[in-house]
């Protein structure tokens, strides 16, 4: 029993009170801001930058367009382009959650369009009541959603195999709804319609809206900052706070003044906004958000901690295929019409595209659904600005596809940095 | 009246498609007791973590617990009977900070809402209490080195007051001072009563901390040993199987030497 004699049992006091702790806070931020530069260098080294490529993309987007046709950055211009990115990005948030679980999900499209023809079939040819068949719509989305998970979770078929298989059927199906007629119109002045056609002009709503977004974000920060300063914790300078709010407000007036010029405030932009937050709140915020992103950041370490890695793998797929109804009935209401024009291809490659430029990346783990928002901007300003170049689709297509392959070229590069630091 | 182990496995077996890793495997664990697991590569120490932890449940055999049989089917399970483990491979998520990763599992929420203040005030509390210094508890884990990574492995097993720890080999990246200060860690936990099962290749740290060593070889057991009245050797023989004369004796390496 001598040896254990000879180990020291040294260890810091622990009566470290009130007063110690809020010293260490301090001093860990001041340290903080003295490695601040030392960090940013190896934000960049290790690839996590967050939104700032895909926001230096945009600003870059609409600075070239601008600069060639100035009608680029007119509040019509703006304002359509708005309504235009809903759909496809209310999918590719759907893309985030199956990209942030490393997997991919190829079937968006064909779901968007299958969602779309199944309302325009039961509303208009079997005349069930609007909502019944959105509500239908949707959750034929949900249920397709759950196969694809079932067979890539349970069966353990690749996700990629079952997706694309899902890609065919659903869009086998979708045509033959559609069935010999091919184009089904819908009211014009019905529910779905009034997702995109539908504008808050009233300056009372918008500038109230905008208001309150930033009214709920400083809120959400004080809060924060207060609980951690109670527990003695280090947290954000006031002075930074109001910076961001600032830096928001000055984002949300923008925009609503801009496009109140036009025709107000689009409905659509307000809803897709709303997905936005809820879904990135569910996904940093919820116990169930933190399990989609440890699944992401490896999966054994994820069973192991207790995840019900089958569970939430189908739920993800859910999710995913719930979002690409939803979107799909706002391209169809873009159109007041369901078709079997084959644009789901190109709605879903847009729509991963977008998701991989707006910075979410490829290979699982790290992203944010914000990146739906920033991906779809992009690459909706690069259509909607060669469109008004008059340059043709061939050389937008490759242009789209040049952005893409920059996008997940960096995300490689930026995947490479951080597991050389893992391996390390 | 006998003392019943906090842990006990009785004739515990694995088979993997090809590979029988345990074998009517025996182990006790007593409250206050710091056992330790020894064995050649692919004896089947981890293997045995792991049924005890719930991840890779046993074919066969009965766990006890305080004397009475329970089910250990899922992580949960050990977790709610206060097992924590540190595994080998960590099992830890890159993308995810510290205190993501030491709450993986058992997050603090109100109303359904992650609390992420209580959670970083917690892992603060505890990298305090352990005297662990991370440069910074919202980092993501890949951006630490793989000791540092090793030390929050260690750290999360002290989440939700553990009553048995099992560490699979929990020093293979820490550095000299770590090492010592968890050596100190564990001799501290065995005063206040909890279980310990170390797992480790290096002779010295048993022989500083444990009580008893019971070896594996080929998945099954070959001997438990008192370290105070068993020479090195006898432990040696065992691991490689000199003493069950099955294979050839290899020659001890001097380094590890005891003293
Ligand atoms: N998931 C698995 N699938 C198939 N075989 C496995 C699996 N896990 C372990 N094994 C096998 O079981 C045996 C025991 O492995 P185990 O990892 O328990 O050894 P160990 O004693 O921890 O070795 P080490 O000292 O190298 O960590 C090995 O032959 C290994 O190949
Ligand atoms: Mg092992």
């Amino acid at each position: 029993m001598a040896v254990r004699g000879r180990r020291a049992r040294a260890r810091a006091a622990d009566a470290a009170p009130e007063a110690g702790r809020r010293r260490e806070g301090h001093r860990w931020y001041t340290e903080r801001l003295r490695a601040n530069a030392g960090a940013v260098r190896r934000r960049v080294h290790e690839g996590r930058l967050g939104p700032v490529p895909a926001l230096l993309a945009l600003a870059v987007t609409w600075s070239v367009f601008q600069g060639l046709n100035d009608n680029f950055l007119t509040p019509r211009n703006l304002s359509v382009l708005s309504v235009d990115i809903v759909g496809t990005g209310i999918i590719a948030v759907g893309i985030v959650f199956v990209l942030l679980i490393g997997e991919i999900d190829l079937a968006v499209g064909s779901l968007a369009g299958l969602a779309g023809a199944l309302f325009a079939a039961l509303y208009v040819n079997l005349g069930i009541p609007e909502w019944l068949a959105a509500i239908v719509a949707v959750a034929s989305g949900a249920a397709a959603g759950a196969v694809h998970g079932f067979s890539f979770a349970k069966i353990g078929v690749p996700a990629f195999v079952v997706t694309l298989a899902g890609l065919l059927s659903w869009n086998g199906l979708m045509l033959y709804l559609l069935g010999t007629e091919s184009t089904i119109h819908f009211n014009q002045d019905g529910l779905v319609a009034a997702l995109t056609s539908r504008y808050f002009s009233a300056a009372v709503t918008t500038y109230g809206l905008a208001a309150l977004g930033t009214a709920a974000y400083l809120l959400v920060s004080y809060h924060d900052r207060r609980r951690r300063s109670t527990a003695g914790m280090p947290c954000r300078p006031v002075g930074e706070i109001w910076a961001r709010t600032a830096l928001l407000a000055v984002v949300a007036f923008a925009a609503v003044h801009v496009l109140g010029r036009f025709e107000g405030l689009p409905l659509a932009l307000v809803l897709f906004l709303g997905v936005i937050v809820a879904s990135d709140f569910f996904l940093r915020r919820t116990p169930y958000g933190r399990q989609v992103l440890a699944l992401g950041g490896g999966v054994e370490a994820a069973r192991r901690t207790g995840v019900d890695v089958v569970r939430v793998r189908i739920s993800v797929f859910m999710v995913s295929g719930t979002l690409a109804a939803v979107g799909g009935l706002f391209v169809a209401s873009r159109v007041t019409s369901a078709s079997q024009v084959p644009g789901s291809g190109m709605l879903l490659i847009s729509a991963i595209a977008a998701a991989i430029i707006g910075g979410t990346s490829l290979f699982g783990g790290r992203g944010s659904t914000w990146s739906a928002l920033l991906g779809v901007l992009i690459i909706q300003s690069i259509a909607s600005g060669m469109a008004l170049l008059g340059v043709q689709p061939p050389v937008q297509f490759m242009i789209t596809g040049g952005v893409l392959f920059t996008a997940v070229v960096f995300d490689s590069l930026a995947r490479r940095a951080a597991e050389s630091g893992w391996r390390a | 009246m006998p003392v019943q182990p906090l842990l006990a496995l009785r004739g515990v077996s694995k088979r993997f498609a090809a590979v029988q890793a345990l074998v009517d495997v025996e182990l006790e664990i007593r409250a206050g007791e710091v056992v330790a697991l020894m064995g050649d590569n692919a004896a089947g120490k981890s293997t045995l973590v792991k049924v005890i932890s719930g991840v890779g449940p046993a074919d066969k055999g009965v766990i006890e617990w305080q004397g009475s049989a329970v089910q250990i089917r899922r992580p949960q399970d050990a977790q709610v009977l206060g097992i924590a483990t540190v595994y080998q491979d960590l099992a830890m998520c890159g993308n995810l900070d510290v205190v993501g990763n030491l709450f993986l599992g058992r997050e603090i929420h109100r109303f359904g809402v992650l609390d992420e203040v209580e959670m970083e005030r917690r892992t603060r509390q505890l990298l305090h209490t352990l005297s662990i210094r991370v440069p910074d508890v919202r980092v993501p884990l890949a951006a630490l080195s793989s000791g540092q990574r090793q030390v929050v492995a260690i750290t999360r097993s002290f989440v939700g007051e553990p009553r048995l720890l099992l560490l699979d080999e929990p020093t293979t990246a820490l550095g000299i001072e770590q090492t010592s200060q968890l050596l100190d860690l564990i001799e501290e936990l065995r005063d206040r009563g909890l279980g310990v099962l170390l797992i480790s290749h290096n002779m010295g740290d048993i022989k500083a901390v444990a009580d008893r060593v019971a070896v594996l070889r080929l998945g099954r057991n070959n001997g438990v040993f008192d370290v105070n009245t068993t020479s090195q050797e006898q432990i040696i023989s065992s691991i490689t199987g000199a003493a069950d004369n099955t294979t050839t004796p290899r020659p001890s390496r001097p380094e590890e030497a005891w003293p």
